[in-house]
């Protein structure tokens, strides 16, 4: 989704309208119409576990998307996803226990919950910056799970909440095909408003905020605006994507959002690279196949029974290594990997851009 | 007087690691959220000298805390080096990241059972009585009269202590001090070094007192707001951070609710980003942006 992809020669924009344009070309139309029919057909020739899988990098992305507004365009960090998408399963699972709540009603709910979340979490940008920032963002994590697990344990919940699959016309959703189509629709939806706020007003008054807050007020962006609506809109997302995890598990409990699965979000936009859709959805799916990756490794390795039990142990050390592979040798991610391989095709046989001079 | 003596230990902890995060913060302006991490490593090196070096407890002790001023330098020298003159982010970033591969490591190498070094040292853990009707572990006591001692060193080292100025020169100004012909790699590499060290000495001792598994991390999570509530940059800060986190933790476990003990020392960080950002001894500064 660059906005701006390397072109061979031949396409020039003569008007505003065709550059704000999503799809440009008729190589785009085509690729992108090649895209839906094939993400419609997965569920119909992949086996069940496949269509978990793919289940779960749809859910990924929706997260990572937010995130990668937040922290890749808007420039502010949060340690606290994790916190977040708590705040959003905890909205169905307390609407669903407490008032029976359908989806129609508790996802909506949870976009406003987030979206209350977002302007508590987004209120300390205004006068934190960088590390203060982050490090705030991290302790409302703890107390929003700290506020979640209070819940459970003083309803007698201690084990989590158990949710019954949303129903639609009558139907319940519970196979995994129905669920694969849920889910590619939030992610579809998730991408589509992501890259319409960037092509308007506010993505824009957002990347000038990242660049230099002084000189984007200066520009009459009003900048204490743009940080709490980024802020609101991601968290938003981020809290609906928390809703839709808590119904395709079926249970909510605070065991699962600990710190760790913010660091995960957060590898997502680094592995993928940093200010970038394509990064967010490169960078979701490279983090949850990474598990399974490893056990897949691990269980080719001779004697792999022994590794059973701490298989887990392994996922961690190698999940680390990889972050920290990725932030020494490539600070852009996988995208950075890309636009390289672009810029090779493109300029074959030569090596370089020439000096000064070419298209961006 | 219980009260006070459960919250002078807990304090003790905190200040133990906190002056950790503050070495660091101080010299290199990086932020280590593996801090905890190291600190578990620490633990986990007494089990190791105890089984290869020596049974003796005072050698095996000493022999980890030497094997983890070596694992902080080389922490600096293999991943932290690389990471100098990139985003403030990412060199925080490369702390989780390395948080999360030493705790993989721990469980893979050491399982997740909690372990009692001081079972293997054949230590014993007395109970002492004071007056007023409190009573304190022995290995409590130890920890506070270890963060007296590592603080009074620590102030004397870098008050006087020829690499101690030359950390204070590398705090204020990299590019002066490396004009002035201090080896910017060497302090850095000491102040990771130094961290690690006075980390490891708080898991020690904690591992002697109650065990050793990977929930002490939670612990040096929780002395990262005592640091911030003082100012990162203050020894002094970190003290009364930790005082103050200690007390305000072991009072609404005591008066309110036990739930709220892994929740107390955010909020009164919350606080204070709201009230001082740059906490109660700290120098404001600049703040980087992303």
């Amino acid at each position: 989704m660059s906005r701006h992809p390397p072109r061979a020669s031949g396409y020039f924009r003569t008007s505003y309208a065709q550059d704000h344009a999503l799809i440009q070309t008729r190589l785009e139309w085509l690729a992108t119409a090649a895209l839906a029919v094939a993400l419609c057909g997965v569920p119909l020739i992949a086996s069940p576990f496949l269509l978990d899988l793919a289940t779960q990098v749809l859910l990924a992305i929706v997260g990572a998307l937010a995130l990668a507004l937040l922290t890749g365009y808007a420039g502010q960090i949060s340690l606290g996803h994790a916190g977040l998408l708590a705040a959003g399963a905890f909205t169905v699972g307390i609407l669903f226990k407490e008032f029976n709540a359908p989806f129609w009603i508790s996802l909506p709910a949870a976009a406003v919950t987030g979206a209350a979340l977002g302007v508590v979490f987004g209120l300390p940008s205004l006068r934190l910056r960088g590390l203060y920032l982050a490090v705030s963002t991290l302790a409302l994590h703890f107390v929003v799970v700290y506020l979640g697990g209070e819940y459970e344990s003083k309803r007698g919940f201690s084990t989590g909440i158990m949710i019954d699959p949303p129903s639609l016309l009558g139907v319940s959703i519970t196979s995994g095909r129905a669920w694969y189509l849920v889910m590619l629709g939030a992610a579809v939806v998730a991408l589509l408003l992501a890259a319409n706020i960037l092509r308007s007003h506010t993505g824009r008054a957002w990347r000038a905020v990242h660049a230099n807050e002084t000189v984007a007020g200066a520009l009459g962006i009003n900048v204490a605006a743009a940080k709490l609506g980024a802020f609101v809109i991601t968290s938003s997302m981020t809290a609906v994507a928390g809703g839709l995890f808590a119904y395709h598990r079926g249970f909510v409990s605070v065991e699962a959002f600990s710190l760790y699965l913010s660091i995960q979000y957060i590898a997502m936009i680094i592995i993928g690279g940093m200010g970038s859709l394509l990064g967010a959805v490169l960078g979701a799916i490279f983090v949850t196949l990474f598990p399974y990756a490893i056990e897949a490794l691990v269980g080719m390795l001779p004697g792999s029974q022994r590794y059973a039990g701490s298989l887990f142990a392994v996922n961690y050390a190698a999940f680390g290594v990889v972050m920290i592979l990725f932030l020494i040798f490539e600070p852009l991610g996988l995208v950075g990997i890309w636009r390289r391989l672009q810029s090779f095709f493109l300029l074959w046989p030569f090596k370089q851009r020439p000096v000064g001079g070419g298209r961006k | 007087m219980q009260l006070i003596v459960n919250i002078l230990v807990l304090a003790a902890i905190y200040a133990l690691i906190s002056c950790g995060y503050v070495l660091v913060y101080r010299v290199s302006r990086v932020l280590n959220l593996a801090h905890g991490e190291l600190m578990m490593l620490g633990g986990y090196m007494l089990i190791v000298t105890a089984a290869t070096i020596s049974s003796n407890p005072i050698a095996a002790i000493a022999g980890a805390l030497v094997l983890s001023l070596m694992v902080g330098g080389l922490v600096y020298v293999f991943l932290m080096r690389k990471m100098t003159g990139e985003m403030v982010l990412a060199a925080v970033l490369a702390t989780v990241a390395l948080g999360i591969l030493l705790r993989g490591l721990v469980i893979l190498f050491w399982s997740a059972q909690i372990q009692y070094p001081a079972q293997t040292l054949a230590l014993s853990n007395p109970t002492l009585n004071l007056p007023g009707g409190a009573s304190i572990s022995f290995y409590s006591a130890m920890l506070i009269v270890a963060t007296v001692v590592v603080y009074s060193t620590l102030f004397a080292f870098l008050r006087f202590g020829s690499w101690g100025i030359r950390m204070r020169a590398a705090g204020q100004s990299p590019l002066l001090a490396a004009q002035r012909g201090i080896n910017l790699h060497g302090v850095y590499a000491l102040a990771w070094g130094l961290s690690t060290l006075t980390g490891s000495l708080a898991g020690i001792l904690i591992a002697l007192d109650s065990g050793l598994s990977q929930t002490i991390v939670m612990i040096g999570l929780k002395a990262f707001p005592a640091a911030l509530v003082g100012g990162l940059d203050s020894l002094v800060g970190a003290l009364a951070g930790s005082l103050i986190v200690a007390a305000a933790e072991v009072l609404m476990i005591h008066y309110v609710d036990p739930l709220l003990a892994d929740v107390v020392p955010f909020l009164v960080l919350i606080g204070m980003l709201v009230v001082r950002p740059w906490g109660l001894f700290g120098t404001r500064e600049a703040l980087d942006r992303v």
